[in-house]
C-alpha cells in the first residue's frame, strides 16, 4: 500500500491513467468533499448576496453573519421527519434523489483541476460529463411520477422537456469548441477534458478568444443553456415556486429534499466547470501570452495567498464592526478566529509560492504549481457561481412555451450556425 | 349548469377519474399556494399545461363583515371597514365616512377633505407598490418586491405618525377627520415625494424593458373593453383596456375636482398596459399629493355630526375610485343608529370575475400572472 502510495508521487498524469487505485481513492475522497464544502458555502454566499441584491441582511443569527446557518439547516433537515406521501411508488420515490445526487457527483470523475488533479482522464471525457450529468433528469422525472401528485407532475414534465431541448443547443456549442482543439499540426482533435485544456494552451488562446467572435457565441450558447440544464433562475421552471409550489420536489422534505438541493447545487459547479474547461482555459492563469515571462508568474503565483489574506481582511473588518456587547463577544471572537484561519491559510500559500521557486526543491514546486491550478480553476468556477445568483437576483421567469421557443428558434439555430462557421474557418485557416 | 362554464361542480364531485386516465387534468390551485394572494382556490382544468377552463371557489376569508354592520351603529362600523381590502384601508375608510355624510347631509370641511385627499392617494401608491412587487414575485422576479416594500415603509411611518396604526389605519371618522395633523406633516409627505420620484424609475429599470418580463405580459390576459365593461370590471384593469373610467374625475368627490391629474390609459387591455397604467397611476398620485400638501388650508377638520348619528329612513350609494377600482358603499337606513343593511361593492371581488375570461386558453404560468395583475384582495374578495 505504501509503495502504491509513494509510486504516484511525482506523477505527471491523473490517477485513473497512471492506474493508481489508492490515489483514484484519495481523490475522490478529496473532491467529494470539496464539493460538498462548495454546496455548503454556496448556500451561505446565495443567501447573502441574494440578500444584499435585494437591501436587506441576509441570515445574522446563527454565527456571526450566519456564517453557520448552512449547518443549523443541515442539522434541522436531517432531524426532519421523513414523510413519504401514502399514495406515492414508495420505492421509486426513494431512489429518484440518489439518482439526481450520483449524476451530479459521478461527474466530477473527469473535471481537470489541474493537469494530474483530476480523479482519472477519458480519452471521451467531455462526452462522459455530458451524458451522466443529463442523467439527472431522471431523477427529477422519477421524483415527480413517484410523487403520485399533480403539480410534480407537471415539474417532472416540463423539466424533462426543458432539459431534453437545451441539451441539443449545448451539445452542438461544445462540438464546436471541439471542433477548436483540432487546429494544431498534426490537425487531431480531442475529447479528453486534460488534453482540451492542453489544446488551449499550445494554441496560445483561449476558446471563448478564438476565431472571434465564433468562440464567443458558443460560450454564450453554453452559458445560457447550462442554466436552463441546472433549473436555475430564469429558467427554473421545474420548481416554478410562484405556479407549481415546488414543482417536483413538491412532495419531498427533510433529508431527500436537501439531497435534490445537494444535486442542483453539485450540477450547477460542474457544468460550470465544463464551461471553464472549455471556454476559459481551465487550469491555465490569465493572459499566459499577453503578460508572459517568469515575473508575471511569480507574480500570478502569489493571487491564492492574497485571496485568502484579501478575505481574511474582511473577516477582520467584520470582526471590527462587531457591536461591542456582551451578548455579541462569541461571535465576535468567532469571526476573529475565522480572519486567523483563513490568514494563516493565506500565510502559507504565500510562503509555498515564495519558497516554491527560490529552494528548487522538485516537491515544494509541484506543489505550488497545482495549488495554482486548482484556483485559478475554482475561481473561474466562482464567477460562474456568482452569475447564476446574480441571475436569479435579476430576471422574471420565462413561461414554458417561451422557453421552448428560446430554446429550439433561438439557440439552436445559431449554435448551429456557430458550429458550420467554425468548421468552414477552420478548413481556411489550416 | 351554464354552457360556457366546462367546470360544473357535479363533474368535480366525481371521483372516477385521475389522471391517469384522462388527457384532462384538474388541478387545485390554492387554498395554500404561493401565488394565489391569501386563500383563493382557483380550480383549474388543464390539458397539459394550456387552461380549459377556471373556477374561483371563494369564502375562505368571509368574515361576514356586511352583516356585522346590521348591529353596530354607524361609528362603531367605521373600522370594520378597513379589514376588508387591508392594504388600502385609508381607501375603505373615505368611501364609508362619505356614503354616510351623504346619507345625513353633511359635508367634510376643506381642510379635512385635502387630508382626506393627502392619506388617500398615498394609500394609493402603498397599495399600487404591494401589487408591483407581489405582482413581480409572482412572474419569478423576485426583487421588485423588497424595493418596493423597503419604499413603501416609508409611508407607512407617515401613517404611524398620523394615525398610530400603520396597516388597518382607521384615519377618517364620519363628518371629518379626528386628528389634527402632527407638526412636520406636510415636511414629511414632501420628503416623501422626493424620496419616491427616483424610485419609480427604479423599479421600471428593472421591469419595464426587461425582455422576459415583456414576454411574459403582453398578450397575456387580454380582456378588450367591452367585456370589461360587460363584467362590470373597474380600476387599472378596466382603464388599460382603453376605457377612460376613473370616478375621481367621473364623478369627483372629496375635492378631487381641484387637482391637476391625467388618467393614464392603456390600448391592448393585456397585462402589461396594466403594469403601465398602474406605475403611471402612481406617479399621477404622486403630483395630486404635491398640490394638495401645498394648497392645504387652515380651517376646522371635523364639521358638525350629531353625537349619536341617526340617519333619515333612506337609502344612499356613494363610490369612490379605490386602488383597485370602483368601491361602492350602498347603505340603508330604518332610521336607528343602526344601519338596516350595508352592501360593499368591492372592486376586486368584481374583478376577479374577469380571471376566466382572460386566462381561458392561455398557460398555467399566465393564471398566475393574470391573479398577480387582477390585483385582489381576498379580504375585500370575501369580505
Amino acid at each position: 500500500m505504501l509503495t502504491a502510495f509513494m509510486s504516484y508521487l511525482g506523477s505527471e498524469v491523473s490517477p485513473g491513467v497512471a492506474g493508481n487505485q489508492l490515489w483514484a481513492l484519495i481523490y475522490i475522497l478529496i473532491i467529494f468533499g470539496g464539493v460538498s464544502v462548495a454546496v455548503i458555502a454556496m448556500n451561505w454566499l446565495e443567501r447573502k448576496a441574494l440578500a444584499h441584491f435585494q437591501v436587506r441582511l441576509g441570515p445574522m443569527r446563527v454565527g456571526p453573519h450566519g456564517l453557520l446557518q448552512p449547518i443549523a439547516d443541515a442539522v434541522k433537515l436531517l432531524i426532519k421527519e421523513d414523510i413519504i406521501p401514502t399514495e406515492a411508488d414508495k420505492v421509486v420515490f426513494w431512489i429518484a434523489p440518489v439518482i439526481g445526487l450520483l449524476a451530479a457527483f459521478t461527474v466530477y470523475t473527469v473535471v481537470p483541476f489541474g493537469p494530474s488533479q483530476a480523479v482519472s482522464d477519458m480519452n471521451i471525457g467531455i462526452l462522459f460529463m455530458l451524458g451522466v450529468s443529463s442523467l439527472g433528469v431522471l431523477g427529477i422525472v422519477t421524483a415527480g411520477w413517484a410523487s403520485n401528485s399533480h403539480y410534480p407532475l407537471i415539474g417532472a414534465l416540463r423539466s424533462s422537456a426543458q432539459m431534453v431541448s437545451y441539451e441539443v443547443a449545448m451539445g452542438l456549442a461544445v462540438v464546436s469548441a471541439i471542433l477548436m482543439t483540432s487546429m494544431n499540426k498534426d490537425g487531431t482533435g480531442t475529447l479528453s477534458m486534460i488534453e482540451i485544456v492542453r489544446a488551449q494552451q499550445d494554441q496560445h488562446v483561449w476558446f471563448l478568444f478564438k476565431f472571434f467572435p465564433l468562440g464567443l457565441i458558443a460560450f454564450v450558447i453554453f452559458a445560457i443553456a447550462m442554466v436552463a440544464e441546472t433549473n436555475r433562475a430564469p429558467f427554473d421552471l421545474p420548481e416554478a415556486e410562484s405556479e407549481l409550489t415546488a414543482g417536483f420536489h413538491t412532495e419531498y422534505s427533510g433529508l431527500r429534499w436537501s439531497l435534490f438541493m445537494l444535486a442542483e447545487y453539485a450540477a450547477m459547479i460542474a457544468v460550470s466547470s465544463i464551461a471553464v474547461t472549455l471556454w476559459l482555459g481551465g487550469w491555465l492563469r490569465p493572459f499566459p501570452n499577453l503578460l508572459s515571462g517568469t515575473a508575471f508568474d511569480v507574480i500570478f503565483s502569489f493571487f491564492p495567498g492574497l485571496t485568502f489574506l484579501g478575505l481574511a481582511a474582511i473577516a477582520v473588518l467584520g470582526t471590527m464592526r462587531m457591536p461591542k456587547h456582551n451578548y455579541f463577544r462569541i461571535q465576535t471572537l468567532g469571526l476573529g478566529a475565522f480572519a486567523g484561519v483563513l490568514g494563516l491559510i493565506g500565510l502559507l500559500l504565500l510562503v509555498i509560492a515564495i519558497a516554491a521557486p527560490i529552494s528548487h526543491n522538485g516537491f515544494l514546486l509541484r506543489a505550488a504549481t497545482a495549488l495554482n491550478n486548482v484556483y485559478w480553476f475554482v475561481v473561474k468556477i466562482a464567477v460562474f457561481m456568482y452569475l447564476f445568483i446574480w441571475y436569479r437576483a435579476t430576471w422574471p421567469r420565462y413561461r414554458f412555451d417561451q422557453l421552448m421557443a428560446v430554446g429550439w428558434k433561438v439557440m439552436l439555430p445559431i449554435s448551429l450556425g456557430v458550429l458550420i462557421v467554425t468548421a468552414i474557418v477552420g478548413v481556411i485557416v489550416s | 349548469m351554464n354552457d360556457s362554464n366546462p367546470l360544473s361542480p357535479l363533474d368535480l364531485e366525481t371521483p372516477d377519474k385521475t389522471y391517469l386516465d384522462s388527457n384532462e387534468l384538474i388541478i387545485n390551485m390554492g387554498p395554500q399556494h404561493p401565488a394565489t394572494h391569501g386563500v383563493l382556490r382557483v380550480i383549474l382544468k388543464l390539458d397539459g399545461e394550456k387552461v380549459l377552463g377556471t373556477e374561483c371557489v371563494i369564502g375562505y376569508l368571509h368574515r361576514g363583515v356586511e352583516k356585522i354592520a346590521e348591529n353596530r351603529t354607524y361609528t362603531m362600523f367605521n373600522p370594520y371597514v378597513d379589514r376588508m381590502d387591508y392594504v388600502a384601508a385609508v381607501s375603505n375608510g373615505l368611501g364609508y365616512c362619505q356614503a354616510v355624510e351623504k346619507l345625513l347631509n353633511v359635508e367634510a370641511p376643506p381642510r379635512a377633505n385635502y387630508i382626506r385627499v393627502i392619506l388617500t392617494e398615498l394609500n394609493r401608491i402603498a397599495s399600487h407598490q404591494l401589487w408591483l412587487g407581489t405582482h413581480a414575485l409572482d412572474i419569478g422576479a423576485m426583487t421588485p418586491l423588497f424595493y418596493t416594500f423597503r419604499d413603501r415603509e416609508e409611508i407607512l411611518k407617515i401613517f404611524e405618525k398620523y394615525c398610530g396604526a400603520r396597516l388597518t389605519t382607521h384615519a377618517f371618522r364620519i363628518g371629518g377627520c379626528l386628528y389634527e395633523t402632527y407638526a412636520g406633516f406636510e415636511k414629511d409627505v414632501k420628503n416623501f415625494l422626493a424620496f419616491f420620484a427616483p424610485k419609480i424609475g427604479e423599479y421600471e429599470e428593472l421591469l419595464t424593458t426587461n425582455r422576459i418580463w415583456l414576454e411574459r405580459t403582453r398578450n397575456v390576459g387580454v380582456i378588450s373593453g367591452p367585456d370589461a365593461i360587460a363584467l362590470g370590471v373597474t380600476g387599472p384593469v378596466l382603464r388599460a383596456s382603453g376605457v377612460k373610467w376613473d370616478i375621481r374625475k367621473a364623478q369627483p368627490y372629496a375635492n378631487y375636482a381641484d387637482f391637476n391629474f391625467e388618467i393614464p390609459i392603456g390600448k391592448n387591455g393585456d397585462t402589461y398596459d396594466r403594469y403601465l397604467v398602474r406605475m403611471e397611476e402612481m406617479r399621477q398620485s404622486a403630483r395630486i399629493i404635491e398640490q394638495a400638501v401645498n394648497g392645504i388650508p387652515e380651517g376646522p377638520i371635523m364639521a358638525k355630526v350629531p353625537k349619536v348619528i341617526k340617519p333619515a329612513v333612506g337609502e344612499i350609494y356613494h363610490s369612490i375610485e379605490a386602488p383597485k377600482g370602483e368601491l361602492g358603499y350602498f347603505i340603508v337606513s330604518d332610521g336607528s343608529t343602526q344601519p338596516y343593511r350595508v352592501r360593499v361593492r368591492p372592486p376586486s371581488f368584481v374583478n376577479l370575475q374577469a380571471l376566466d375570461v382572460m386566462v381561458r386558453g392561455m398557460l398555467v404560468a399566465d393564471v398566475v400572472a393574470v391573479i398577480g395583475t387582477l390585483d385582489i384582495v381576498l379580504g375585500e374578495v370575501d369580505r
